[in-house]
């Protein structure tokens, strides 16, 4: 099948970025996304030009890496759907798809459609764990789960951290995120203890990285591959207002974000300060 | 050991307020307050269509005890510019958590009154002024003279003027549009939502928005129908 590819293609942080055209005739309808472009890959690099550069790992939809927009939608068209399963029979033949990568402050270009989602890893280290005494595994049903909350934090857990409810978001909020985070520990008893100041510590870091604020929208939920409910922006919410009512001790720290690179590394991205 | 230097952002009330989840819950509560207002308003405009008497003894009722009115309008104020302050903030930041935008973003999960909410508020804004000034001060007095006891006269003088009319009418449906957003979303900005509950939620916000706009848009249009003169 034929399709034509408008992809947004932006050496590093600081160059210019702009829209590129591929077309694609040699397109298999069974090929996912992530497959269309490692063809369009070997062509660049068989002409000697500069691959597009798109990040991914499983490519069975689990792992969060992939992502990006197609034509204005997170993931592309196709509901609950990483665009590595996203395959290209649900496009019509000769359609011009433009792909785009997320677009938020938090969220740094790397480059073409890769951008640095470490304002994720700082939100989950300022409060995503649950603290154990380690030792020998516990008794199996030692803690007793009911089943409702078993399932309710499943739902919650089974967000992948992809980051497109901040790319849909016209707020470029990252509430989903968060609160999926906060919520499938705090509705568990091995997450209870540490309610109050995970979702206290957490928000406080969501804010420091400069995400936008929640207006209850709920263009997140349309487009997250694992289609986290609204829900969980509440429970955010119920927990920090609990959590800044009940706070004894001053005990929120935020994690400066940084936008850099270690000088050690050996990726070819843009280290020049902003 | 380290001594900690308190700053405003180690206040607990002014951390919560500093953070986007605190803004929207003082929002929710803001909003609750005036969506109450909202609605008894609309209960006493209703009675317009009881006669001239009934309306102007209302209003002479709500007057009677300053103390009292003004005790209602400071809770009214503070919510109005707690509200304003708030959005003004998350708007700000709205607009600095994206600074390159998209070529295009399609809408695919949300309603029309969420996405225009920062429209229909600053109109809505627009509108109150207005509204305050023509009758509850009678500094513009668009269809004759403002006589401040005449509650009645000045109404139906005001929504003769085919322009005060119509004004009046798009505002209300600006209203229905905030609300039918507001009107759900508070719960969630506080922290409620429950799968079985939360689209009751959502249905009756749009059943009271709609009520509400329909109770207020009868009484001008009844002016302009001449049922009420």
């Amino acid at each position: 099948m034929r399709l034509k590819l408008k992809i947004w293609r932006q050496q590093s942080r600081s160059a210019a970025g702009k829209f590129v055209s591929y077309p694609m005739d040699d397109a298999n309808p069974d090929m996912s996304m992530l497959e269309c472009l490692d063809v369009l890959n070997e062509r660049l690099i068989e002409a000697g030009e500069d691959p597009v550069a798109f990040e991914h790992d499983c490519r069975e939809g689990i792992c969060g890496s992939c992502g990006f927009m197609i034509n204005g939608v997170a993931h592309g068209p196709l509901p609950a759907t990483t665009v590595c399963q996203l395959t290209l029979r649900h496009f019509k033949e000769g359609q011009e798809l433009v792909l785009e990568p997320w677009r938020a402050r938090a969220f740094p270009l790397i480059k073409d459609l890769v951008v640095d989602r470490r304002s994720f890893d700082r939100i989950i280290s300022s409060g995503g764990y649950v603290s154990v005494s380690t030792g020998s595994a516990p008794d199996g049903n030692a803690i007793l789960v009911s089943k409702e909350s078993a399932d309710r934090a499943m739902d919650a857990a089974a967000c992948i951290g992809c980051g497109a409810c901040v790319a849909a978001c016209p707020n470029a909020s990252a509430a989903l995120f968060t609160g999926a985070k906060i919520a499938h520990l705090g509705i568990l008893p091995q997450g209870k203890p540490e309610r109050d100041v995970r979702a206290l510590r957490m928000v406080a870091q969501m804010n420091a990285e400069g995400f936008g604020g929640c207006t209850n929208i709920g263009e997140c939920t349309g487009v997250c591959p694992k289609e986290i409910p609204l829900e969980v922006i509440a429970a955010m919410n119920r927990d920090y207002i609990r959590g800044s009512w009940r706070e004894r001790d001053n005990l929120v720290t935020t994690i400066r974000p940084f936008t850099e690179w270690s000088t050690g590394s050996k990726l070819k991205v843009d280290r020049a300060t902003e | 050991m380290a001594t900690t230097v308190l700053g405003a952002r180690d206040v607990r009330p002014a951390r919560f307020w500093a953070s986007t989840n605190g803004k929207k819950a003082v929002m929710a509560v803001t909003g609750a307050i005036l969506f109450l207002f909202v609605i008894g308003h609309m209960l006493g405009n209703l009675q317009i269509f009881e006669g001239p008497e009934k309306l102007n003894d209302y209003g002479h009722f709500l007057h009677s005890v300053p103390e009292i009115l003004w005790a209602v309008r400071s809770v009214l104020i503070v919510s109005v510019v707690l509200h304003i302050w708030a959005s003004v903030q998350l708007a700000v930041r709205k607009t600095k958590a994206r600074p390159v935008g998209y070529s295009h973003r399609d809408n695919i999960a949300s309603s029309y009154a969420s996405r225009t909410m920062y429209w229909s508020g600053p109109i809505l804004l627009a509108f109150v002024i207005y509204h305050l000034l023509h009758l509850t001060a009678g500094v513009i007095q668009p269809g004759g003279e403002f006589v401040p006891a005449d509650v009645y006269h000045n109404v139906v003088a005001g929504f003769q003027v085919w322009y005060v009319s119509a004004w009046y009418v798009f505002s209300m449906v600006l209203l229905a549009f905030h609300i039918r957003h507001g009107a759900w979303s508070m719960f969630q900005s506080v922290g409620f939502n429950h799968p079985r509950h939360t689209p009751i939620l959502k249905k009756g916000a749009l059943a009271l928005a709609i009520l509400i706009a329909a109770g207020y848009i009868s009484v001008p249009v009844s002016v302009m129908l001449g049922v009420v003169k």
